[in-house]
């Protein structure tokens, strides 16, 4: 006695809970592993998993088992030359090596680190666990208006592609049996009295029942198999879908004094906020804007490797992104993030400038502005400015210093870390 | 080659693509087959599932349901990138000891591993759940399911009272010593999950009254010269899970269940670590008698039996020692060769058979195959039916590892000489009792600081291994209070360890 059973479409992810235990467990392991990561990785493959070694110490499930020394016993397949009483050396090394070894090491000692694979889903959770965006309130804007077709039962009116064959047989069966059903239980009366009749072998009553049976299988067959009146499609409607989404302005000295390094660390860091920005807008724009005593909008390419010599007004780069925002972003639609870079430099008269921009038409229209000064040395009047004006408004602006690659991944996480406040 | 001249073949089927008709069509034919070789089995209940599930059955060591736990999630992982990775290929098949005995196919296979699969499993295996002795005492088939439900309900609704790291904890120290949570010897009574919940309340109130007593801090004044004198626990106890369970003198209601369930798993899954050399050799042999037979009766094609000798060599191969790959002895391919040499031995005898094994040389072959199944664990399976042919087949030796010599010494080989000491060395090798070190509860420090004393009785000298304490530190979270362990060999101890560790003054 068998029973088949087609499991293939249960949850196949049974183990979701374990798993997510098991890293709970080692969360400092992971959390460490994909630090490193932010680090170490070129910046082009940001959004890969991660491979996590955890010491075979730490997830061991101990048990108690025999160590080395005694005398142990063992049988082996696969004899060729021994004889009883032959001696043979011990094989040197320990481990996994030869005759003799069998039992003793297969569980306890000398295991391999574990590894393990995170998902990038995994990863990128890790990356930005406890971080959040500020000024959410606009995020869910509408978008440019898409839309979605959603099934929205039956119609009796459609284009023959969407026909319902279920539905169309239903109703077709259905007016059947409320045209028929009469018809059908006469037939039954006839058909009986037919049997009586040629049973009492009535001529008469068997040729009048034959015809008026011939009359009603007339009028069953009259019915139409399918009627215009049966036909159901299949409705779709349309709906629009709100899409939340952003727009990232990545700003970025280039004058003489920001060397590759520095431009290097600012991408790392354009390239965390870009992540993490597509990580809550379904749609995520980036316009990248550089500058040196003028500014101008460029590709990514050129953004990050180009090279440009002179001295820097920043304020240009500010005007320039106020243009681009009043041409191509505006605030009713977009969420509008921005971020700076620079090593401080600036042009002495110029930093009042930059932040009046930011005070009156930048600030005003932006979810969040954050600054980051990528020097080793003392900072110059444009971080002085900035002070002023993140105390102005710390809801929307932010700035924070950073002097190696190892603070940019710190500095993010305070940038954006969750304000308990808000 | 066959039975059936080509014309007269009529196979079930011809491709390699399966279908619920086709798999239902083999189970049938199958099963008929079986039934003619008198195999008693359980109802089946195939189940096709993807690849993925079966990932999910591993890590949870095929329980169909199971409650949740790290090390789960740790084992998936684990399965999962040597999957990926292509370090492992899955197991065609996993099935469990149920009634009815349930078995996964795995949705990629061909349609002859799946005949392979359902001929192994679910008549081999399923046969061997049914007849074989150590099953029918230890486990009950009808109510296992029923149980890991509620094992499962019950933690977590511990999980949700007292929190999921609490639960774990306990959890994390019950699996350290899974293994000494069986009784050996006494027959348990059957699971049940419906007695389970009703006994369960009334079981938190006898042992919380029961430990009220043995743990009495006041007891009366003529009482105290008997009390100095008695022992407890009586006798050395073996199952310490058992022990922990009744005895443990903080432990609450709640922890003392999942220690229960812990133990009760342990011993269901018990008489499969006894006998995985004649529970997988008995399924080969009639994977292969059976898918021969349908091959004799023209119901399957040529093709479809070169595929399935691929896969049934490939899993009954053994390597021979000095081979890179080489990791012990295979079960499957010695189980297989012992069941296959004892029908050898009832058809064929020589004069060797009727010198070695006068009772089977010539008999029913059915009949002794049978009575290999039911009545044996691998202990005693190999002790009484490895054959001397066998022994030549797989140029079995013995070796001896002595650490106080510097060489290895072979003991014995395949040769008349011999023979007796192989197979007891081979036997001995199964015996649960020298595989893990045998560790038994002597004395409880009943009026003193209420530690435990736990004792390991060495075999061959052989000392405790490097996670020993770690084990231990279980037992105190257990216990709550100190622990020591003696190893002894020949009445001395030779190493003691204690958590906490004594502070050295």
């Amino acid at each position: 006695m068998s029973y088949l059973i087609d499991r293939r479409e249960n949850a196949k992810n049974k183990n979701m809970v374990n798993r997510r235990r098991f890293m709970e467990r080692y969360k400092k392991h992971i959390k460490r592993a994909v630090e490193k990561a932010v680090d170490d990785r070129s910046i082009t493959d940001m959004e890969r998993g991660e491979e996590v070694t955890i010491p075979a110490g730490d997830v061991s499930e101990p048990v108690f088992h025999h160590g080395n020394g005694g005398e142990r016993t063992v049988v082996h397949p696969g004899n060729r030359e021994f004889v009883a009483g032959d001696r043979v050396p011990r094989p040197q090394g320990g481990q996994g090596g030869g005759a003799g070894e069998g039992e003793a090491s297969d569980q306890g000692e000398g295991e391999d680190d574990f590894v393990f694979q995170l998902t990038s889903d995994e990863f990128m959770e890790v990356l930005f666990e406890d971080l959040e965006l500020p000024n959410m309130s606009k995020r869910h804007l509408k978008g440019t208006s898409s839309f979605k077709y959603e099934h929205a039962g039956y119609s009796a009116d459609g284009t023959p592609a969407k026909l319902s064959v279920q539905r169309t047989m239903r109703a077709s069966k259905m007016r059947h049996i409320a045209l028929n059903s009469r018809r059908k239980r006469e037939r039954q009366a006839l058909q009986d009295a037919l049997l009586a009749a040629q049973h009492a072998g009535d001529e008469v009553t068997l040729r009048r029942i034959g015809k008026a049976l011939e009359e009603l299988e007339k009028g069953i067959k009259k019915v139409a198999f399918l009627d215009d009146t049966d036909l159901r499609y299949n409705l779709h409607v349309q709906k629009p879908v709100p899409t939340s989404q952003a727009v990232m302005f990545c700003l970025m000295d280039v004058s003489g004094s920001m060397d590759q390094a520095i431009k290097d660390m600012a991408k790392r860091f354009y390239l965390l906020l870009y992540l993490f920005l597509k990580r809550h807008y379904e749609r995520t724009e980036i316009v990248f804007i550089r500058h040196h005593t003028v500014a101008k909008e460029v590709d990514e390419q050129e953004f990050f490797y180009s090279k440009e010599t002179g001295g820097t007004v920043v304020s240009s780069a500010l005007k320039l992104m106020q243009e681009v925002m009043d041409d191509r972003y505006s605030p009713d639609e977009w969420n509008i993030y921005g971020a700076q870079a620079s090593d401080g430099d600036n042009w002495n008269d110029d930093s009042p400038i930059c932040s009046k921009i930011l005070t009156e038409s930048i600030l005003p229209q932006v979810q969040y502005f954050a600054y980051v000064e990528i020097t080793k040395r003392n900072h110059q009047a444009l971080w002085e400015e900035y002070t002023k004006l993140e105390a102005a408004h710390p809801e929307v602006f932010a700035q924070q210093h950073i002097r190696s690659v190892g603070d940019i991944f710190p500095v993010f996480r305070q940038l954006f870390a969750k304000r308990s406040a808000a | 080659m066959s039975a059936v001249a080509k014309s007269e073949r009529k196979p079930i089927s011809t491709g390699s693509e399966w279908t619920f008709e086709l798999v239902e069509a083999y189970d049938r034919e199958i099963g008929a087959i079986a039934e003619e070789y008198g195999l008693d089995t359980y109802a089946n209940q195939i189940e096709i599932i993807r690849s993925e599930q079966m990932l999910d059955a591993y890590a949870s060591v095929g329980m169909p349901i199971g409650y949740n736990h790290w090390s789960f999630g740790k084992h998936f992982v684990e399965a999962e990138q040597n999957y990926q990775r292509g370090y492992m290929g899955l197991a065609y098949e996993i099935v469990i000891n149920s009634d009815p005995c349930i078995a996964y196919l795995m949705e990629e296979n061909t349609m002859t591993m799946q005949a392979l699969v359902i001929a192994h499993a679910c008549y081999g295996h399923n046969s061997f759940f049914k007849g074989n002795y150590l099953f029918r005492t230890w486990t009950d088939a009808t109510s296992i399911i029923d149980y890991l439900v509620f094992a499962k309900q019950y933690i977590s609704r511990c999980e949700e009272r007292h929190g999921v790291q609490a639960v774990e904890e306990v959890l994390d120290s019950c699996h350290a010593l899974m293994n000494y949570g069986v009784d050996r010897y006494k027959r348990p009574y059957p699971i049940s999950a419906e007695e389970e919940r009703r006994l369960q309340r009334e079981r938190e109130e006898y042992i919380q009254r029961n430990l009220n007593d043995l743990w009495r801090t006041l007891p009366k004044a003529r009482e105290i010269d008997e009390a100095s004198e008695e022992r407890f626990p009586a006798e050395p106890q073996e199952n310490l899970l058992y022990f922990i369970e009744k005895n443990a003198p903080l432990l609450e209601p709640w922890q003392r269940e999942i220690v229960r369930i812990v133990r009760k798993l342990a011993q269901y899954f018990y008489p499969q670590r006894q006998t995985q050399v004649m529970n997988e050799g008995w399924a080969s042999f009639w994977h292969y008698t059976l898918l021969n037979t349908l091959y004799d009766r023209g119901l399957v094609t040529d093709g479809f039996m070169m595929e399935f000798l691929t896969s049934h060599t490939g899993v009954l191969t053994q390597l021979p020692f000095d081979h890179p790959a080489y990791n012990g002895i295979n079960p499957y391919a010695l189980g297989f060769a012992i069941y296959n040499d004892l029908r050898r031995m009832c058809e064929n005898p020589t004069e060797e058979d009727k010198q070695w094994f006068p009772d089977i040389a010539g008999g029913n072959w059915l009949e002794v195959l049978h009575v290999a199944m039911r009545d044996f664990k691998d202990e005693s399976f190999v002790l009484q039916f490895l054959s001397p042919q066998v022994m030549r087949d797989m140029k079995l030796f013995g070796v001896v590892d002595n650490d106080k010599e510097d060489t290895y010494l072979i003991s014995a080989i395949h040769d008349d000489g011999g023979y007796r000491e192989v197979r007891d060395l081979l036997s001995s090798q199964y015996n649960m009792g020298d595989k893990e070190p045998n560790i038994q509860v002597v004395s409880v420090d009943l009026r003193g600081d209420r530690s435990l004393t736990l004792q390991h009785n060495q075999f061959s000298r052989k000392p405790m291994g490097a996670s020993t304490e770690e084990v231990l530190k279980h037992v105190y979270r257990l216990w709550k209070f100190p622990v020591h362990l003696q190893s002894q060999w020949e009445g001395e101890v030779k190493q003691t360890f204690s958590v906490p560790q004594p502070v050295s003054e």
